[in-house]
């Protein structure tokens, strides 16, 4: 602990010397947070859309639902998933305590509710003729919906991002419902925590840098394509 | 670019992790998973009889929910009164000892409280809370947590004093804790070795029969959860017992010293 220089050229040649152990634990934490994301984002998409395009009885419940689903921290949806999975709970015949499909359920819940609002934002800054416009032309919906998602592409984009770093770094609910299995349910975050635990920072440290290099990469990717738009606009 | 990143989600969707098809799951705590020990003994284990153990490392309270609730196949844990009520209460049948450690005190090089002139472990506590100094808990109900409470029970000692410390957390963080606000804790030995050359502790008192750190395990109680893997279960804890598994629990070893003492008869 003396020496975080050492430490962290320890972590680093761990990464790139491809130590199997830990590229399987960033494996397993992309795998679960890439599918919890692919499923839930076309959801989020379409409620996203018919909340800032449509106005309809209960809609500012939905609204204030989402926005109080948002502060709901992740372990107490992991207490919940818990319960529920647990073989003595009322879903317990199903098995998924302790595997990867139940954390994946887990990072669903956890990033739905920020890819609504971030979404029902990203579409407002669309005028509503938009949509009346694309079908009088003979536009499909779904096409219509390509359309107007097209027109602001960078905030879905951000919004895919921002939900995707939040549920790759979350370790609360990661840890009660995965239950941090070596090979199976360790994740980046999961892991971090046993490594200290234990004492052992190298690990920890490596793993570190690889969340730290994600959102670099990210946000770069955001900044990135931005700009060339921004480009592509002037010329 | 999209056509690759597309490629990389099928990749990471796709693939299956490699489960073995028999399988089985151990409830555990941090002392036996941190310390290396399992990870020393399941290749061997799995070798042999083509059984993965996946384990899940908890503090002894939390392992016996997890076997109350059937969602684990057994359970290793090292609290005896905690355990008797267990298969008392029907949830875990056959519990057997497995091996023991024992627990020591650790604290700051000064020892403010002078444990080394204590006479038992019980008047260690007692200069503890009398010396004011900080007492690190675990207060996680754990195994070493159980123990400790035992302790201040006996020596007739309120919780509220000045230097106590309930921190909810593993062993190892417990002892960075310690470190950290210069104080006392409770700790089984094998924790304590494999972490001492990070710290600035001491050890403080050991060797108190009453010290004493059996292991048993515990099968889930299969009339209660059917759809336990009460063979595979069983099979483990055979192997865990057996002259094999007694030998490589004797053998293994953190920092040159032995960790565990293999006890079953």
């Amino acid at each position: 602990m003396n020496s975080i220089s050492e430490a962290t050229t320890a972590a680093l040649y761990l990464l790139i010397s491809g130590d199997a152990e830990l590229w399987g634990i960033i494996l397993v934490s992309f795998r679960v947070s890439l599918s919890a994301l692919l499923i839930a984002f076309p959801f989020a998409m379409m409620l996203g859309f018919v909340l800032s395009f449509w106005r309809f009885p209960g809609h500012w419940f939905i609204v204030t639902l989402n926005n109080t689903l948002l502060a709901v921290p992740t372990v107490v949806i992991g207490l919940t998933l818990v319960l529920l999975f647990s073989r003595s709970g009322p879903l317990g015949d199903l098995r998924l305590l302790f595997t990867q499909p139940a954390m994946i359920i887990g990072q669903i819940l956890i990033c739905f509710p920020l890819l609504v609002a971030m979404l029902h934002m990203a579409y407002q800054g669309v005028s509503r003729h938009a949509w009346e416009t694309a079908r009088t032309l003979g536009c499909s919906r779904l096409k219509t919906l390509w359309l107007i998602t097209l027109e602001v592409r960078f905030a879905v984009l951000a919004a895919a991002v921002t939900a995707f770093g939040r549920i790759i770094a979350e370790v609360g609910c990661a840890m009660m419902v995965g239950g941090n299995i070596a090979g199976y349910t360790r994740t980046i975050t999961t892991s971090i925590a046993l490594e200290t635990t234990k004492g052992e920072y190298v690990q920890g440290i490596a793993l570190g840098i690889v969340l730290l290099l994600l959102a670099l990469g990210l946000n770069l990717l955001v900044g990135i394509s931005r700009g060339r738009s921004v480009q592509g606009a002037a010329q | 670019m999209k056509r690759f990143l597309l490629v990389v989600c099928l990749m990471l969707l796709t693939m299956q992790s490699a489960l073995a098809e028999k399988m089985l799951r151990l409830a555990t705590t941090t002392s036996t998973y941190n310390s290396g020990l399992l990870d020393f003994l399941l290749p061997h284990f799995e070798e042999e009889t083509d059984i993965s153990v996946q384990v899940i490392s908890v503090g002894t309270g939390a392992a016996l929910r997890l076997g109350q609730d059937g969602d684990v196949d057994l359970v290793m844990t090292h609290a005896p009164a905690a355990e008797a009520t267990f298969v008392e209460a029907g949830h875990g049948i056959e519990p057997r000892g497995l091996m023991y450690n024992d627990f020591v005190l650790v604290g700051p090089v000064a020892d403010p409280a002078d444990l080394q002139s204590a006479e038992s472990a019980l008047d260690a506590f007692k200069r503890i809370a009398e010396s004011g100094s900080v007492f690190v808990s675990r207060g996680d109900d754990s195994g070493t947590h159980m123990k400790e409470l035992a302790f201040w029970e006996s020596a007739g000692q309120e919780l509220s004093f000045d230097g106590y410390r309930s921190v909810g957390q593993g062993m190892g963080r417990v002892l960075s804790l310690a470190d950290e606000m210069e104080g006392y804790a409770l700790t089984d030995r094998g924790t304590w070795l494999a972490m001492k050359n990070r710290l600035d502790l001491a050890l403080a008192y050991e060797g108190d029969a009453s010290l004493f750190n059996p292991y048993q395990v515990i099968l889930v109680n299969p009339e209660r959860h059917p759809h336990v893997e009460v063979d595979l279960a069983r099979t483990f804890a055979d192997w865990l017992v057996s002259e094999q598994g007694q030998r490589l629990i004797d053998s293994f070893q953190v920092e040159g010293e032995q960790l565990f003492f293999a006890s079953a008869k």
